[in-house]
């Protein structure tokens, strides 16, 4: 097929179209606003409901209630409004509803700048709700990943009745890329027999709930979803390595600063320095036995993490991922500043000198 | 004096589907203006777009002789479709060319409006830009409907058509013809001229064949990792 122009949110709009995404709810906020702008309009030629709520915390539990009854649902956001949208997260988790979810990271904390930002790594993969749950995390790179992941997102929520989240960052979604729309694999998924949308001859209501008074009761769902989540890890983890074969410094980023890094990359190797490139796609589950693996080798020597986040978030995965066999340096840049390739060469020619 | 002779009149006004390349072609055509020896001021008057924007070309442009206007970075990142006053010069002084870079579709176009009064009185062209890879403008009808959409919000008639159809990095010659096709498609329906194809430097030469001239450019709008 033919490539085509999109510009990152009309094409994740789209990419949710094609995936049979039934109904979006949306409010506006730079810079994703495309994204419902686009809904708007073609999700009703679809025969899909289009609502732009009165804030972010409707929007949400908009969500909840039509995943609930069985639809496929999806919201986006950017970064303060993913805020507000973290108690109907943990509803969707606890209740055990599929959704998708869109993050166009922008720079905060607070309200921030509209700049891309990577500063809610936290809270998308460590609960940004409470309680003990977990969502799927994809971070896309490009607008084609993008748009591959947006259609898959819908088929992994409802395989395992849980949120998923794409992680994409402002420039993500702003930007212009050629793109080719590939026939996504279909999975095999169960029938919806939970969803409430009518008792249709069942001898029981279906009833969507995280309210579990008794205590038992809500240790066993927090069992059950342990499980789940251990399921999910098992089967979903996904990176990417990029000339690791022989590298003696290893970058680990995700998204924008990923493509920032496979640039440094062509640099660094024809300065003669062996560099290659760690990158998590899904966030939650992080690939930690992977970057484990990768640590052990001996032609490995030091770790360089480049977030576009000044304290570093993902480097407390990737730590955790390393477990101390090597060194790990850490380039962050944040508030809508965006690391660039010469400080990435930088910091990955100072790092290897630091080891040797 | 190609970009003279392209855009012949004093201002030039540079619309089109957002996506499109408006800002590439007008960043592009002020520095060949200012390579010509014209004096010339490039307004970023893009309300829609945040990121991509002439603005962040601030210093490649003032270096090359090129006067850039724009909203202050406060207005446009706080989402405020604030106008910069200084735009009037433009419009009053008419010993200067001006490139006006407005933002995506008839809603980007409706900062236009408001000058309208004045602009109809100076000697202009609206310029709609054409990418035939874009899918909401791929075809002659689409295209055109957005076309009647910008001279109905803004009040100006569309006086010329530039085929800026590219696929970023994986453009090709092939590509640029599809796009002349779809141009001279849509200037057929509307009596509109193409005023020119743009292209990278190195496809030049190999578009010489086709009936406009082709306006060579290098690309000045990279993302952080080009």
């Amino acid at each position: 097929m033919a490539k085509e122009l999109w510009k990152g949110n009309e094409a994740i709009a789209e990419a949710a179209i094609r995936a049979g995404c039934d109904c979006f709810f949306g409010y506006p906020i730079t810079p994703q606003s495309e994204v419902p702008e686009y809904m708007s309009v073609h999700l009703p030629e679809h025969g899909g409901v289009f609502v732009q709520s009165e804030s972010e915390v409707a929007a949400i539990n908009m969500v909840y209630g039509a995943a609930g009854a069985g639809m496929r649902a999806m919201t986006s956001s950017s970064s303060p409004g993913i805020s507000l949208k973290q108690e109907g997260i943990t509803y969707l988790a606890g209740a055990e509803v599929p959704a998708v979810i869109v993050n166009c990271m922008r720079g905060g904390p607070g309200l921030g700048t509209i700049q891309p930002a990577q500063g809610d790594y936290y809270q998308a993969t460590r609960g940004g709700g409470n309680g003990d749950y977990r969502t799927v995390v994809l971070a896309p790179s490009n607008v084609q990943e993008t748009v591959d992941f947006v259609q898959e997102a819908f088929d992994i929520a409802d395989q395992y009745r849980n949120p998923v989240v794409i992680l994409a960052d402002g420039l993500i979604g702003q930007m212009m890329e050629p793109i080719e729309w590939k026939p996504i694999a279909k999975r095999d998924l169960p029938p919806k027999d939970w969803a409430a949308c009518g008792r249709k001859g069942r001898d029981h209501h279906n009833v969507i709930n995280s309210l579990f008074i008794d205590p038992e009761e809500c240790n066993q769902l927090n069992n059950h979803l342990a499980e789940k989540y251990a399921e999910i890890a098992k089967n979903e983890v996904r990176w990417e390595e990029v000339e690791c074969e022989d590298a003696e410094l290893v970058i680990t980023a995700y998204g924008t600063p990923a493509r920032i890094a496979l640039t440094a990359l062509e640099t660094l190797r024809a300065d003669g320095i062996k560099a290659g490139l760690f990158r998590p796609i899904t966030l939650w589950p992080f690939p930690e036995k992977a970057l484990h693996e990768l640590a052990a080798k001996e032609h490995v020597r030091a770790f360089l993490d480049v977030e576009m986040s000044s304290t570093g978030q993902m480097i407390d995965d990737v730590r955790l991922g390393v477990e101390g066999q090597k060194p790990i340096s850490f380039l962050g840049q944040a508030g809508g500043v965006m690391p660039t390739v010469e400080e990435i060469i930088e910091a990955a020619k100072n790092a290897l000198k630091e080891v040797k | 004096m190609l970009a003279s002779a392209v855009c012949s009149h004093r201002v030039s006004i540079i619309t089109g589907h957002y996506g499109t390349g408006k800002t590439e072609f007008a960043v592009n055509l002020a520095l060949a203006m200012a390579g010509e020896g014209t004096s010339v001021i490039l307004a970023d008057l893009d309300i829609v777009n945040p990121y991509f924007r002439s603005r962040e070309r601030r210093s490649l442009l003032e270096e090359a002789g090129v006067r850039l206007i724009s909203s202050s970075q406060a207005c446009s990142d706080a989402d405020v479709p604030a106008l910069p006053a200084e735009l009037l010069t433009i419009l009053e002084d008419r010993s200067l060319r001006g490139v006006l870079d407005i933002g995506g579709d008839p809603v980007g176009a409706r900062v236009l409006a408001r000058f309208q009064p004045k602009i109809v009185q100076e000697d202009y062209q609206l310029i709609y830009v054409l990418n035939a890879n874009r899918p909401e403008v791929r075809d002659p009808e689409k295209a055109i409907s957005y076309l009647r959409g910008i001279e109905a919000t803004t009040g100006l008639a569309c006086t010329g058509i530039v085929n800026n159809t590219h696929l970023c990095g994986e453009t090709t010659e092939d590509e640029i013809r599809k796009g002349a096709a779809l141009a001279a498609e849509v200037s057929k329906e509307t009596g509109i001229p193409v005023l020119c194809h743009v292209a990278e430097e190195k496809f030049v030469s190999a578009l010489s064949d086709l009936p406009e001239t082709v306006f060579p450019i290098t690309i000045k709008m990279k993302k952080p990792w080009e």
